[in-house]
């Protein structure tokens, strides 16, 4: 145990893993400042998994909120990482894709709209597959379009973490925020254990896990941009930093010849360790 | 997924919608809106089918308390018949102003 006053924070702090996806959004905007849109009144729910004998949210897991961060305008897109495993389906990635060119329209014409996604999903939802897929390809070309003129901040606060294609729509924001308690990575552990065998990547070996994809070291070797506590205050006010910092002079992913260059240079021979990683990638002055 | 249908008479009228919960395992989501009239309509959508009679104790134990006008729909991923009925009164709650 630590001292005392480390206690007392730890117990006083809201959770905000706890949250749900609704609750999430709304923590982030600054206070009555929102609206949702296509909400669960609106009862725009998923067609086809009623026909395949699932119960469907009137929301499709995806909320939509406009609102104002840190006094400008911004929209929050949160996934319910408790419904379907927050996984992309026609409804889902139709609102997010609508979302995030609405902001874009809204930035182009002189009222720059950051977005924020809160990411819990395994990509996508395997009942609506190929509308699935090309939701998520929609999502990333939005993406693009929209980061164009003001930040995407991608927030993934566990414990779902963020997998399958909407690992690349993470990939393509303009920041990254994540918790110790949250994972990023294409491939999830049980679908690399599928493919590839346990001697390849054990899902039962949890530190493994964290060492890999958790949030400690997606920061720590450069691919996530804040590093926060599982704190609702906490990553509210780490938003509004970014969203305050803007548009980035280089996106994470337009450096590729940087990163080809990281890839070109491992080993893959040989099993690299996690630390060695962070050694090679790691942030400058951090290490 | 198993449909459910089930209506109860009503004495007073509701001023405000409401919304909670999420359909994640064990769990439910309540959608609660004021309806005119003297009935109350429940719609019941859930993953697990069989269990009509349950449906309708939990319900009936429900209404025997709740008078509003109302129409509620529940989309259910399997919760149990005491999560049900704390769902059920967190809409009531947030449906009073």
């Amino acid at each position: 145990m630590s001292d005392a006053s480390t206690d007392v924070s730890f117990v006083e702090r809201q959770s905000f893993i706890e949250l749900h996806a609704r609750e999430r959004a709304t923590a982030l905007f600054d206070p009555g400042a929102a609206r949702e849109l296509v909400g669960p009144f609106d009862r725009v729910e998923s067609p086809w998994l009623p026909l395949q004998g699932v119960t469907p949210q009137a929301d499709d897991g995806c909320v939509v909120m406009k609102g104002r961060i840190a006094g400008r305008p911004a929209v929050v897109v949160a996934l319910e990482g408790a419904f379907q495993g927050g996984s992309l389906g026609e409804v889902s990635g139709a609102k997010m894709t609508a979302a995030l060119d609405l902001a874009r329209a809204d930035s182009e014409s002189g009222q720059p709209t950051p977005a924020v996604l809160l990411l819990e999903t395994g990509g996508v939802r395997l009942q609506e597959a190929n509308l699935g897929l090309a939701a998520i390809a929609e999502i990333m070309a939005s993406i693009l379009a929209l980061r164009a003129h003001a930040p995407v901040i991608t927030v993934i606060a566990g414990t779902v973490g963020c997998f399958g294609g909407m690992s690349l729509a993470a990939g393509l924001s303009s920041y990254i925020v994540m918790t110790r308690e949250a994972r990023l990575g294409l491939n999830g552990p049980e679908v690399i254990e599928q493919e590839s065998g346990i001697e390849e990547f054990d899902p039962s070996d949890r530190a493994l896990i964290w060492a890999i994809n958790g949030g400690e070291q997606r920061y720590a070797t450069g691919l996530a941009d804040t590093l926060v506590e599982d704190d609702t205050q906490q990553i509210a006010a780490a938003v509004k930093d970014l969203v305050a910092k803007g548009v980035p002079s280089v996106h994470r992913s337009s450096q590729v010849a940087l990163y080809r260059e990281r890839i070109r240079a491992l080993d893959p021979s040989r099993q690299w360790d996690p630390k060695e990683l962070r050694a090679s990638w790691g942030r400058r002055g951090d290490e | 997924m198993e449909r459910i249908e089930f209506d109860y008479p009503a004495r007073h009228q509701v001023s405000r919608r409401a919304h909670v919960g999420v359909v994640g395992s064990g769990d439910l989501e309540v959608l609660l809106e004021p309806t005119q009239g003297d009935r109350a309509h429940v719609l019941v959508r859930t993953s697990v089918a069989g269990f009509r009679n349950t449906w309708k104790a939990v319900l009936d134990r429900f209404f025997a308390k709740y008078h509003g006008a109302v129409r509620i729909e529940i989309n259910d991923a399997g919760a149990t018949p005491g999560s049900v009925l704390l769902r059920l009164e967190q809409a009531v709650e947030a449906s009073e102003p």
